[in-house]
């Protein structure tokens, strides 16, 4: 009826027009050629001054990738990706960065405009705090390279390792050699396979034995660069009884073409650590008729390698064209807990095709999916979930509940659930809803004075407020004006 | 000047024809009521005069303090003092109550060019309105409405219409699903609003409402139209004799 079509020819005008963060940074870079072979990936590692393990470790998943094929099976629909078309390292002129100041100025302008303020977080060290007052180190990665990592001598005196990755590999060798492609192996599937070829940085972290890290990690994903992929390789390790939260945020220009972003994310917990994975991803989605975009094919998994360890990942998912993936956890230990709680906004033209896996591997694992799928425009919106039990794995529990709203008609919200449960005492309980969001309640709150946009904004921050309260508390209140702007026609 | 003046108005809903040409006028500082059988129109009508969706308005006017009310999006009419008390209020599940006061009370305000209400004393605002409408502090944290009771809705209506101030009020069956006690504290909520700048449109079904919400003029709706008009007295003549008198004359 008349409200909802309003909201829906809104929503519909929405677009790229509203992508705050669509802007170019002019800087010049240092590309590999274009296109992919033996000698891209030893340029990349040698632009890293890798050792030759790792070169070799990513040759042979180079070879590996050239046997394999692109998967098919999730619903959603591009043109063939011509592999050769694109550049897969990019990096910002100039020579090694030290500290900030030595930082490319428009660099730094950027991440301002980001709302990622690397200089003053920097500045605020030594500095007496207000009581409660949450800081988060960055490591922010402008296109292939990381640019920044701030905090790093407080987190060093906790005995907590953070820094690109690159760096990890020449200086923590043995703890990268030990974990790197043990939970995503470089024969996972054909985007992580190209991920362990071409990636060119990302984050490491590894926190020892009993450390509670002192703070919110975090990492800032930039593309800038045209036709360049982004292939991110992120590592976090919590020892044994260590907890880590880390969140991860994401944006690009406005671009015509549409770019590769192929990430891999690999978490270990060891006995009675976890990890708190946050992502607020909100890459370039495309215009108003599905021109441009990030194709987003990101492997995400944890492994709770130790007893009582616990691995939760929690998304906010907005942007993107295409988004495949599927942060997963292979619940190992006994009495180990995966979370998933997600909330995936899709408008426009985007596709979304995304959930989660549980693998149930240990004694009394436990796990809990709490999925919200928000469809609007002509967008497709897809939950994908996978939960299976062990033989071993008596006492395997998981809760997973789907909820979808659709705006509009020509949107649609699809719900694949697999489950498998090879022992008997497994107990998976499986809940699933779709609605329109109504005109009733959108009615409401005008009356009350909420303009329509207002209304959509908090009705759809309503919907998905228990995955919201997962997040910590400054990325809640990011990602609930995200949320708004991704849905309204109004940008402050 | 009239604070609302109805028209001649005709409705239709999906090619069917609701109002038929309904006239109505309310000055400030009135209570009107209006009663009437099932399905005669008076939900469309408060419907048509908030603004909601879905309704054609094929003839007539409506002005609100003189201004063409048809022309405004139903949020510039909350702005300007519209309030309707819904008789079916919706739930909002996730949102909670006290925040939704809150950012409806500052759209309004906002609307108006008005300051936005600090935390504070919004917060006391709040808290003296629900106290005196006997509305726990643990229901402004649930979720609007959402497992809210028939009555505990209607007086989250008379919450927000209290915290807002509108110049026009309707509240659209608020008794019903009240009992005896939680009527009477809704009436007081309802009465100490009335001023000589603020006008009530009270739809009911029973006459008992108006012993406590006591009209200055009743009307009888029927099939469309206002059929009769008169003081509060007609109240009881109706709920002695029914409705069959009027049916002829609709
Ligand atoms: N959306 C709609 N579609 C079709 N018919 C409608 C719609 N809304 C209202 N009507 C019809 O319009 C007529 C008037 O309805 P309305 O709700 O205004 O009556 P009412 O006087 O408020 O009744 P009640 O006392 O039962 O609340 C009814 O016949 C109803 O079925
Ligand atoms: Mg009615």
């Amino acid at each position: 009826m008349a409200a909802v079509q309003e909201t829906v020819d809104r929503v519909r005008r929405i677009d790229v027009d509203q992508y705050r963060y669509g802007f170019e940074t002019l800087i010049e870079s240092d590309k590999a050629p274009k296109g992919l072979s033996e000698d891209t990936v030893r340029f990349i590692s040698a632009k890293k001054n890798e050792p030759a393990w790792m070169l070799e470790w990513r040759l042979e998943a180079y070879r590996r990738w050239l046997t394999m094929t692109e998967p098919k099976w999730a619903r959603v629909d591009y043109p063939k990706i011509d592999y050769q078309d694109l550049y897969y390292y990019s990096a910002p002129k100039k020579k090694e960065i030290g500290s900030l100041d030595e930082v490319d100025p428009e660099i730094l302008k950027t991440y301002e405009k980001l709302g990622i303020p690397l200089r003053e977080v920097e500045m605020l060290e030594g500095v007496v705090r207000p009581e409660g007052e949450r800081r988060i180190a960055v490591d922010a990665v402008f296109d292939s390279v990381s640019v920044a990592t701030t905090f790093q001598k407080e987190l060093k005196a906790a005995g907590v390792i953070f820094m690109p990755i690159s760096e990890a590999i020449r200086e923590h060798p043995e703890l990268v050699k030990k974990y790197l492609g043990t939970v995503v192996p470089t024969t996972d599937n054909y985007f992580a396979t190209l991920n362990s070829a071409v990636f060119s940085d990302g984050s490491f972290v590894y926190v020892p034995p009993g450390v509670r890290c002192p703070m919110e990690l975090s990492t800032y994903f930039r593309i800038n660069e045209r036709n360049t992929g982004q292939f991110e390789r992120t590592l976090i390790i919590a020892d044994k009884g260590a907890y880590v939260s880390y969140l991860e945020g994401c944006t690009a220009p406005q671009r015509d073409e549409n770019q590769l972003h192929a990430a891999v994310v690999e978490l270990v917990t060891h006995d009675d650590a976890e990890i708190k994975y946050s992502t607020v991803q909100n890459w370039y989605p495309g215009n108003s008729e599905g021109k441009g975009g990030i194709y987003n094919f990101v492997t995400k998994r944890g492994d709770c390698r130790g007893n009582n360890s616990k691995i939760s990942w929690t998304q906010v998912e907005t942007g993107s064209a295409i988004t495949w993936k599927y942060p997963s956890c292979i619940l190992r230990g006994d009495n180990s807990r995966g979370e998933f709680y997600s909330i995936a906004i899709s408008n426009g033209h985007q596709q979304v095709d995304s959930g989660t896996k549980m693998i149930h591997l240990g004694k009394n694992t436990t796990s809990r999916i709490i999925s919200k799928g928000i469809a609007a425009g002509v967008s497709q919106n897809t939950y994908r979930g996978l939960v299976t039990a062990h033989r071993k794995a008596t006492g395997a529990r998981n809760f997973t509940a789907c909820d979808s709203l659709l705006i509009g008609d020509k949107c649609g919200a699809h719900t694949v659930p697999y489950v498998e449960a090879k022992n008997s005492s497994a107990l998976f309980e499986h809940e699933a809803t779709t609605s329109k969001i109504s005109e009733d309640v959108l009615f409401y709150c005008v009356q009350r004075g909420l303009s329509q946009e207002e209304a959509v904004g908090l009705v759809v921050n309503g919907f998905v407020k228990d995955v919201l309260q997962q997040l910590p508390m400054e990325f809640a209140v990011e990602a609930q004006k995200l949320i708004s702007i991704s849905l309204e026609g109004s940008v402050g | 000047m009239s604070l609302l003046e109805v028209k001649n108005l005709q409705v239709r809903v999906e090619e069917r024809e609701i109002l038929h040409g309904l006239s109505l006028t309310v000055n400030p500082g009135e209570v009107h009521a209006i009663m009437g059988p099932n399905g005669s129109g008076k939900s469309t009508l408060s419907h048509v005069i908030a603004g909601k969706p879905g309704y054609q308005v094929t003839g007539g006017e409506i002005l609100f303090k003189g201004e063409d009310l048809l022309e405004m999006a139903p949020d510039v009419r909350a702005a300007k003092g519209v309030f309707l008390a819904f008789q079916y209020p919706v739930e909002i599940p996730g949102v909670a109550t006290m925040n939704f006061l809150r950012t409806a009370l500052n759209a309004q305000r906002k609307a108006r060019g008005e300051s936005e209400y600090s935390t504070p004393d919004f917060l006391k605002k709040v808290r003296e309105v629900a106290a005196s409408l006997n509305i726990p502090q643990d229901m402004l944290r649930r979720g609007v409405n959402v497992g809210f009771s028939g009555g505990e809705k209607k007086r989250n209506e008379i919450l927000q219409m209290a915290l807002f101030q509108p110049s026009l009020c309707i509240l659209d069956e608020m008794d019903s699903g009240l009992d005896i006690d939680a009527l009477r504290v809704a009436a007081d909520g309802v009465n100490a609003l009335r001023s000589p700048e603020r006008a009530m449109v009270v739809i009911t079904h029973y006459q008992r409402l108006l012993n406590y919400i006591v009209p200055d003029v009743v009307h009888v709706m029927s099939k469309g139209r206002v059929v009769k008009s008169g003081g509060k007295e007609l109240a009881l003549e109706l709920e002695a004799s029914g409705y069959a008198q009027f049916e002829d004359a609709a």
